[in-house]
């Protein structure tokens, strides 16, 4: 899986949550939670669209992994959908 | 035959004074069960889908889409199931329709009768929300919005409401209307409401701090073990039914409150009524609207699982739309989780008539001391703000160990009170 597809689900799951926030000017490597202002129903929301787009799930021990944009796009692009 | 009865505007919330009829899902001569939805209401803090409590058909609509009335007001008769003579009678009460729906006279009745929000009621005098006649305009709130919107005086349309008021269709006749139905093609993208969004919660909060006296008590909890087992128990869950730290803090604030009823209830006629059912509230952010906080219903015969589906399903509806009316009628008791926001402690402020706020703040290792070690432990700080008149700090205190106490056996949040 491509950077850039992940990137664009990323993209699109975030603009579903969280309407008002620029993707692009968000830092990407700051933690996503606090940068989009997103609870943790909002964070578990994002991760079930991006199972849903991408078909790949991110266990809750692998969190610490992707708490930000680029960590979720090293994570998701690296795997292989199930 | 029996009398027909009414269906009226419900109590959408202790802070609710009026409401506006926004789309009327069932119309004359249709069959109503109780818990259908049968209207769209906008009160002054959200668009609320709202359900009917009796059985029967719906007579006549007595108050029209866009005028708002105060809680209580009849908005249509309702013929009971078996009378044979359900058009007749509609049309037998079609005496007064006009007057009924008139914004001008009653007033709202006293904050939220727990178990009976629609309920008939004495009605005391009007508040000024309510629009009145004298020199000014007597118009729906809608009609207000629209015509602020689109530049338009009040007091150049001529409405066609009782007593002149305007509705927001006598605008689209105007000369400066624009293309009607602005409003109505996205009803429960944007909480309806006033010019300003934060009125309703700041009535609300500002009569809380006026005439209930708070006390405050804070207790450090020990989550090691309840995080363990959930993190256990997400292992086996599709990432879909994954369960969050606040459907575990919610549910042991259910168990506590069955535990401990004196909290869980309503100060009324100046005295505390417990609550017959357990529906904890839920404080809920949104973006770009004042916060809102309605229940999980019987949120003491949920389990951790059941209880973390019905918070899901209630913050998405919370935040796009799509509320009942029964979660929206007070609450039992209402939780704070400040937790996500990075705080450790939140003292949070009664909504009335409840008489318990409970607060939960963020879950962090803290170096905890137990059985003479001292060891990292992750640790909420739980908080209850709770109404002096109704109880004392020795029950309140009573709450908080029943919080702890469930979160610290975790096989005891997963059992409902029935299995035990």
């Amino acid at each position: 899986m491509t950077e850039a597809t992940v990137d664009r689900a990323i993209s699109a799951a975030l603009a579903d949550i969280a309407p008002e926030i620029d993707f692009d000017t968000l830092d990407r490597a700051a933690d996503l939670q606090s940068e989009a202002d997103l609870d943790s129903m909002d964070f578990l929301n994002l991760l079930a669209a991006l199972a849903e787009a991408l078909g790949i799930e991110v266990p809750e021990r692998d969190y610490p992994q992707v708490r930000s944009i680029d960590g979720l796009v090293t994570y998701l692009s690296a795997r292989q959908p199930a | 035959m029996s009398e027909p009865g009414y269906y009226r505007m419900p109590s959408l919330g202790a802070d609710m004074e009026v409401g506006t009829v926004l789309e009327w899902y069932r119309g004359p001569g249709d069959e109503v069960h109780r818990g259908d939805l049968v209207a769209l209401i906008d009160t002054e803090k959200a668009e609320i889908e709202a359900e009917i409590f009796q059985d029967g058909t719906i007579g006549e609509l007595l108050v029209e889409v866009g005028v708002t009335v105060p809680v209580g007001t009849p908005l249509a008769t309702v013929v009971p199931v078996g009378s044979q003579a359900a058009a007749a009678a509609a049309t037998a009460t079609a005496t007064a329709p006009a007057a009924l729906a008139t914004a001008v006279a009653p007033a709202p009745p006293p904050p939220a009768e727990p178990s009976a929000p629609a309920a008939v009621r004495p009605i005391p005098p009007a508040p000024a929300t309510v629009p009145r006649r004298g020199d000014r305009v007597i118009a729906s709130p809608l009609a207000r919005r629209l015509a602020r919107d689109r530049g338009i005086e009040l007091a150049d349309v001529s409405g066609s409401g009782p007593g002149g008021a305007v509705h927001a269709t006598d605008l689209d006749s105007g000369p400066t209307a624009v293309a009607a139905g602005v409003e109505r093609t996205s009803p429960r993208r944007e909480p309806a409401g006033d010019a300003d969004p934060r009125r309703a919660i700041a009535r609300l909060m500002a009569r809380s701090k006026r005439e209930i006296p708070h006390y405050y008590l804070a207790h450090d909890i020990d989550l090691e073990p309840a995080l363990r087992w959930l993190a256990a128990e997400n292992e086996t869950r599709p990432l879909a039914a994954r369960i969050l730290p606040a459907a575990l803090l919610v549910r042991a604030v259910a168990v506590a409150a069955r535990a401990v009823p004196e909290l869980n209830g309503h100060w009324v006629d100046d005295r505390f009524q417990p609550a017959t059912t357990v529906d904890v509230g839920v404080a809920i952010t949104r973006r770009g609207s004042p916060l809102t906080a309605p229940a999980i219903l019987g949120a003491d015969r949920l389990d951790v699982g059941a209880t973390m589906a019905a918070l899901r399903d209630l913050v998405a509806r919370a935040r796009r739309g799509g509320l009942r009316a029964s979660e929206m009628a007070a609450p039992s008791i209402t939780v704070t989780n400040l937790g996500d926001g990075g705080v450790d402690v939140v003292y949070g402020v009664i909504y009335p008539p409840q008489v318990a706020m409970v607060g939960f703040g963020r879950i962090a290792e803290r170096a905890w001391a137990s059985d003479g070690m001292v060891g990292a432990r992750r640790v909420v700080t739980a908080t209850l703000a709770a109404d002096h008149r109704a109880t004392d700090g020795h029950t309140g205190a009573r709450f908080l160990g029943a919080v702890a106490h469930a979160l610290a056996d975790p096989e005891r949040l997963q059992t409902t009170e029935e299995d035990r």
